[in-house]
């Protein structure tokens, strides 16, 4: 849990002025209470122009650069598949560092569960029954490792940053261990029909991506789950004596992530048709960038989805773009390092602008 | 391959002049059926006078990276097989290891036992140099393979795969498939750009279609694993809306370039692979996918090392040859295999 109680966004004002039993309500209400001529820029569009712009000058760069090629229907669907992975696994991350914390081991878990339900056992038992048993699978390794995540962090007080990274340590190790660092071909053809299909033109696992992204918008913004994440992440203290049980929650928080994780891992599988101690690499860095370029606080207590979804797709779009125009991945790297230092810089001049009104 | 370091200028270690041989093929000879059976292998079955009769036993070393990918599984274990084919051989082989100062000392301390021979795959070859150097002063013959040393001096074979090679099979196989069309759309889907092991291969490929009148239109670079490949090849495969041929530098991260390939149901092109694992193979026997060859870099480098180490503490030379001494340097060739020539290869061939 994050030991950083001071507060200093206007979301969180009532939380740290200490009115603690209105805590909970008032988060809620923040936004609101300031109101006035800034609610134009606290409104999710206002607040993520910055994003907008970005995406919008990604977009036109590779309209006229690459014409056709760009603008295509399938295109913009291989765009889309390609950040449905990270994108979930974004989407947990968003719920934990709003709360306060860092999860540095989501690739790691996304290895993990990949592997695992792609063992030999689990694949034969698949095929006895149903290929749900290796979606359960995956997203039992997935809640598991998080409730590891969240017990350590939560009740064994070893701080976020550590706990995950020996989370990230050992998964990893243990994906290697399972599957003898071989890479492990899913034979169910029922699993790999089923999530590479598409409706009504839309591949599957981008509707899964939309799913949880909403899911994760309704859980953030219109439940007291959401509240509850917001105050502990602001100030632990003040949610702790307005009745939340601030470890218990933590605990969800990591759970809910190492879930994100599991429901990765079946997509990952899905478009690679393998299990793999690889697979995942460096997934932190990517969650955490998207998440933060997104415009939730790294520190806690400000969090937002459709920041985290653009984040992502700006990334997603970039290498599209730069693939497109057969540029190399070490201009990418530099544009991505741009984006995320001008990303931060917009997003934090809107809100010193939105403080001082 | 996943790995960093690797191949400084052959210039310096071309003075004592090159032997390029072929040798994946031979080591195919000692391979499973010699080690399941337990018949003791080369030794007992040796016709006499030849280099397989045993002689005094020879003590090796063996130290390699952490087999953290197929491939580097593969030459630890092709290693173990192809010292058990011998009774004169006693091979003591070190934990892999993907860390510098630990496989110094696991060299050392071969130096130490006092070993008869050190055949070592480094992780880096640079760092490698010093210790392999105060081995062969102190009269342990060195056997370096696939990394080269930046010291010419610090082994007395060195055994090498050929990455430029690799390039010029994959782009002399698209030319005779292209035959003589210039239009041909060519692609190319690499692995970590910036290892030198990549460039290289990138450089030959580049070079041997220029031959023809083609160049490479589309290029992308991945990262060796699965994912990676799938990424890099969904994203290429909207690049370039039409492709002739594809050359894809590693069948590990090939797996998921099938797939993304597969899932964007394209078909219109011929794939290349590369490294030559045992799944590409069998797709290529089974002939039902765009992939219909794929170019060697043999994992039975290590092998090799070992035969070779124990001609030189034998004081046996490579019989085939007219040269009384093993040679300087060895280097691999990388064949291209196709349906019609995977039976020979399949064999040898890695698990990814």
């Amino acid at each position: 849990m994050s030991k950083d109680t001071h507060v200093d966004v206007p979301h969180n004002t009532v939380g740290a002025t200490g009115e603690s039993g209105r805590v909970e309500a008032e988060g809620a209400r923040a936004g609101e209470s300031s109101g006035g001529a800034m609610a134009v820029l606290r409104t999710s569009a206002g607040r993520n122009l910055g994003l907008v712009v970005a995406l919008v000058v990604i977009c036109v760069v590779g309209t006229v650069t690459a014409g056709e090629r760009f603008a295509d229907v399938d295109n913009v669907l291989t765009i889309l598949k390609l950040a449905s992975v990270i994108g979930v696994v974004s989407i947990g991350m968003t719920f934990v560092i709003t709360g306060g914390g860092i999860d540095l081991s989501v690739g790691a878990i996304v290895a993990l569960s990949s592997v695992w339900c792609t063992t030999l056992a689990t694949q034969t038992m698949a095929e006895d029954t149903h290929w749900i048993v290796m979606v359960l699978a995956a997203l039992a390794v997935g809640a598991g490792c998080g409730l590891v995540n969240g017990v350590l962090i939560a009740y064994g007080n070893i701080v976020s940053f550590i706990a995950t990274l020996a989370m990230l340590a050992s998964a990893r190790g243990l994906a290697e261990l399972m599957s003898d660092r071989k890479t492990q071909i899913v034979r169910i053809e029922s699993f790999k029909d089923f999530f590479g299909a598409e409706v009504l033109g839309i591949p599957v696992l981008v509707i899964i991506f939309a799913v949880v992204a909403a899911a994760g918008w309704v859980l953030l913004n219109r439940t007291t789950f959401g509240r509850r994440t917001l105050a502990v992440g602001g100030n632990p203290e003040a949610a702790r004596l307005a009745g939340i049980n601030v470890k218990q929650h933590t605990v969800m928080l990591y759970v809910l992530v190492g879930v994100c994780c599991g429901i990765a891992a079946i997509m990952l599988i899905s478009r690679t048709t393998t299990g793999s101690s690889t697979h995942g690499n460096l997934y932190e860095l990517d969650a955490i960038a998207a998440v933060v370029i997104g415009g939730t606080l790294l520190s806690g207590g400000r969090g937002t989805i459709v920041g985290t979804v653009f984040g992502v797709l700006i990334f997603t779009t970039l290498g599209n773009v730069f693939t497109l125009n057969n540029q190399d991945t070490s201009t990418q790297a530099v544009a991505k390092g741009l984006i995320i230092v001008v990303a931060v810089l917009l997003q934090q001049r809107l809100a010193s602008r939105s403080n001082t009104a | 391959m996943s790995l960093r370091p690797i191949h400084k200028q052959l210039g310096t270690s071309l003075v004592a002049g090159i032997a390029v041989l072929s040798l994946a093929a031979c080591t195919s000879n000692a391979s499973d059926s010699d080690s399941d059976s337990e018949s003791s292998g080369g030794t007992s079955q040796a016709e006499e006078g030849s280099n397989d009769e045993a002689g005094d036993t020879v003590v090796i070393g063996f130290s390699a990276p952490a087999a953290d990918h197929g491939w580097m599984g593969s030459i630890t274990e092709s290693t173990r097989q192809a010292a058990e084919a011998y009774d004169d051989i006693d091979l003591r082989v070190a934990e892999g290891t993907n860390e510098v100062s630990l496989q110094i000392a696991q060299v050392e301390t071969f130096i130490n036992d006092g070993v008869d021979a050190i055949v070592l795959l480094p992780f880096d070859g640079a760092a490698m140099t010093p210790v392999a150097l105060k081995a062969m002063e102190a009269g342990i013959p060195v056997v370096n393979v696939d990394r080269e040393f930046d010291d010419p001096n610090a082994a007395r074979v060195t055994v090498l795969g050929d990455n430029y090679g690799m390039g010029v099979s994959a782009g002399a196989y698209i030319c005779e498939q292209a035959g003589g069309n210039e239009d041909a759309v060519v692609a190319e889907i690499a692995g970590i750009d910036s290892l030198p092991l990549t460039q290289d291969r990138s450089q030959g490929f580049e070079d041997a279609l220029k031959e023809c009148g083609l160049d490479v239109d589309n290029r992308v670079a991945a990262d060796f694993t699965v994912e990676g490949g799938e990424k890099a090849a969904s994203n290429l495969l909207q690049a370039a809306p039409q492709i002739d041929y594809l050359w894809n530098h590693d069948d590990d991260q090939g797996v998921g370039v099938l797939a993304a390939i597969e899932s964007a149901g394209r078909d219109e092109f011929i794939m290349i692979g590369g490294a030559g694992s045992a799944n590409a193979m069998r797709a290529i026997q089974e002939d039902n996918s765009v992939l219909k060859a794929t170019v060697i870099y043999p994992s039975t480098q290590g092998a090799d090392g070992v035969k070779l180490a124990r001609l030189l503490v034998q004081g046996k030379s490579m019989s085939d040859l007219v040269e009384i001494e093993v040679p300087r340097t060895v280097q691999l060739y990388a064949p291209v295999v196709t349906s019609e020539n995977v039976d020979q290869f399949i064999d040898t061939a890695f698990e990814s």
